[in-house]
């Protein structure tokens, strides 16, 4: 037996481990960009939520029907991969279904749940395909969503399609010389659903049959290798950014917005109250507020490439819902695509952050930031808990405190705050006055 | 005759007093014609609940809510650290405030600059004050049995996870609560968050405020409970926007509480 088809696969599991390493590090270093956070506080709580909102989908399941079919493809694709241990080692060594002799009839009843779970993947791609192309579902037809987005998305769709496809022919051709004693081929008890197709392959000879098994085999073992490197190009980064993202979920109360202790330090030294670490200026003080993807903490940008583009959050936004151009999902779309056109101009050799453009103005526009009522809503709607208000106020902060470019009515009451210490323009002598009627009226 | 009192913190302290709770009033509470009546409202019941309580008086000032939401920190923190000041100075420990913006930012963003209270928001008080039996409700008063419907503040509900106290004193009143389709997590904002309060809307096809009482409305209630300023304001307006004011009415929740009563 010849052992090129074991170098050639070598070869290919070898060049598609280099490409993913470079992949990865290309993206490690883009979420690097951002300001360093540290958020290890409260390590069981981060596991628990972890497991709960990422391994167990908890917040999916607002949302009953999509959450069921994104569940079996999630499934299907954890347990799935399981036999892509099976393809890689026997790939390697040139066996076939290594795994048969040691698991015996329980190796039949696993492939059962394999192609059950296959099947399951291919009813519930094509609900989503339909329900992004026929159904035109809202949030998947926002603007944000024209071009590459959509397509990215249907993309996924139809290589899962194949590939599963790829599964069951395999299994069918299989199964069939495995009947017919060809050598090399382990007969199981009975596939049920590959069982289906069988007939569309019963004309075939022996030869013409081995080589359909052996398409399909390479082609779905390619085919996965292929889809992993697509996978870091693609919103599908999902699948395993979900963990890390929900691990530093945000763990404050929702409300809560960060503290600026730099702008404490000289609130406390233009008010004479004593300032920690001395009164001496910092080495470097940094930008105010976030203008371009480096004034961002790194977990806003992990973030950015966690987001799956579902729109759920884009959905419950008041200011979208009510024909605002602010979209959630498109901030966190920005804040990735800047992030990338960033890290590809510093590989190679280009400007980076000094190309004469920024997040804030190039990407994102002042119209949308102020459109927000902080109202958590995308917040509480992410199924992988993305924080895009964060990322919104941090913007409003170097917009007010480096451009003075809020706007004028933000101003006035900025200025009221200042001399009347109210946002309106009243008197403070007259604070009080509400109480003097009460005071002079009789209790009951 | 007896009249109600409004304890000052500085008059508290000139007599050698501490009173239990610093009651917050705020901005709105202050200074909009509307939402004076609430605070009103919670000061007779805290008259007659006989709560020891005091309040800042003119010594209060903006929490600087708004200014953090619109960018400017400088201004946020300048706010909140002359109030530090001021309550640490009364030794304050315990804070109630009608407002989930103030709630918000005294509870959640003043320990990072040194002051750190418990902090309740006014629903929760007057649930305790109930579950405790010291509010003597009627229960015959003129809510009885009507619809009536909760609308929840972000600034309540999502930033800090109260949903239940604002819906278990509705319920105390004896009337059917009626919820929204967008209730609790999914409650859908008033539109006056993040210092939209202070400025005209961006460019749309529709107010934030009429699409959220469009919904309150398709309940069928008769009143509106809020328990925030701004949503009292917005929804008000959403109500008089949809020519509704005559049948149908917004309230706060100490309002509500207060009728009862009977004060």
């Amino acid at each position: 037996m010849s052992i090129l088809p074991q170098i050639a696969f070598l070869l290919i599991f070898a060049l598609a481990g280099f490409f993913l390493y470079k992949r990865v590090s290309f993206l490690k270093r883009n979420i690097m960009l951002g300001k360093g956070e540290t958020r290890n506080d409260q390590p069981e709580e981060r596991w628990k939520t972890m497991l709960l909102v990422a391994l167990g989908q908890k917040k999916m399941f607002k949302r009953i029907i999509p959450a069921f079919l994104h569940l079996l493809i999630y499934v299907a694709f954890v347990i799935i991969n399981l036999e892509v241990l099976e393809f890689i080692i026997d790939g390697i060594t040139g066996s076939h279904r290594i795994f048969a002799p040691f698991l015996g009839s329980f190796y039949g009843v696993a492939m059962n749940i394999f192609e059950f779970l296959a099947i399951a993947v291919l009813v519930s791609c094509v609900a989503f395909l339909i329900r992004r192309n026929v159904m035109k579902v809202e949030r998947f037809n926002k603007p944000e969503m024209k071009g590459w987005p959509a397509m990215d998305a249907n993309l996924i769709l139809v290589i899962e399609i194949i590939l599963m496809f790829a599964i069951l022919t395999m299994n069918a051709t299989d199964q069939i010389l495995a009947t017919r004693g060809v050598e090399g081929y382990t007969l199981l008890n009975g596939l049920f659903f590959s069982d289906m197709i069988q007939p569309l392959f019963l004309n075939m000879g022996d030869g013409t049959l081995v080589a359909v098994e052996r398409f399909a085999w390479w082609f779905h073992i390619v085919g996965i290798l292929a889809f992993a490197i697509y996978v870091t190009y693609s919103k599908h980064l999902h699948i395993f950014l979900a963990f890390p993202n929900t691990w530093y979920s945000n763990l404050k109360p929702k409300g809560e917005i960060q503290n600026m202790p730099e702008v404490t330090k000289e609130v406390n030294m233009m008010l004479g109250m004593p300032v920690e670490g001395g009164d001496e200026t910092p080495a470097e003080i940094g930008r105010f507020g976030a203008k371009d993807v480096n004034d961002l903490s790194w977990v806003n940008i992990m973030n950015a490439y966690s987001c799956t583009e579902c729109g759920r959050c884009t959905s419950e936004c008041p200011a979208n819902l009510t024909g605002k151009k602010l979209s959630p999902r498109k901030i966190m779309m920005d804040v990735r695509d800047r992030a990338e056109e960033v890290g590809k101009s510093i590989d190679l050799g280009g400007p980076g952050l000094e190309d004469g453009k920024s997040l804030l103005g190039d990407y994102i526009t002042k119209e949308e930031i102020n459109a927000c009522t902080s109202c958590n809503a995308c917040v509480e709607a992410c199924p992988v808990n993305i924080d895009p208000l964060s990322i919104i106020l941090q913007m409003r902060r170097y917009v007010a405190m480096e451009e003075s470019g809020t706007p004028a009515q933000w101003n006035a009451m900025f200025q009221n705050m200042e001399t009347s210490f109210s946002p309106w323009k009243f008197a403070p002598t007259d604070r009080f006055n509400w109480a003097d009627q009460l005071k002079n009226e009789e209790t009951k | 005759m007896s009249t109600y009192k409004v304890p000052t913190m500085a008059e508290m302290a000139a007599s050698g007093e501490s009173p239990e709770i610093l009651f917050w009033v705020g901005c709105a509470g202050s200074f909009d014609d509307r939402y004076r009546a609430v605070t009103q409202a919670f000061v007779k019941i805290l008259n007659k609940v006989g709560v020891s309580f005091a309040v800042l008086g003119p010594e209060e000032a903006c929490t600087g809510d708004p200014a953090r939401r619109a960018g400017n920190e400088f201004l946020f923190q300048m706010q909140a650290v002359a109030n530090i000041q001021v309550m640490n100075g009364y030794n304050v420990k315990k804070v109630v405030t009608a407002c989930p913006h103030c709630f918000n930012t005294i509870k959640n963003e003043y320990p990072a600059l040194g002051g750190d209270y418990e902090v309740i928001h006014h629903s929760q008080f007057l649930q305790q004050l109930i579950n405790e039996g010291k509010v003597a409700l009627k229960g015959g008063g003129e809510f009885k049995g009507k619809k009536i419907t909760f609308h929840d503040s972000c600034y309540l509900g999502r930033a800090n996870d109260v949903y239940e106290a604002p819906r278990e004193v509705i319920k105390a009143l004896d009337v059917e609560l009626v919820e929204m389709k967008r209730c609790r997590t999914k409650g859908l904002c008033c539109g006056a968050g993040g210092a939209q309060m202070f400025k005209e809307p961006e460019e749309g096809k529709k107010d934030i405020n009429i699409e959220r009482t469009e919904e309150a409305l398709s309940t069928g209630a008769s009143a509106i409970a809020v328990g925030c300023p701004f949503c009292l304001t917005m929804m008000t307006d959403g109500v008089k926007n949809k020519d509704r004011e005559h049948d149908v009415k917004v309230y706060d929740l100490a309002e509500m509480i207060a009728k009862d009563m009977g004060i």
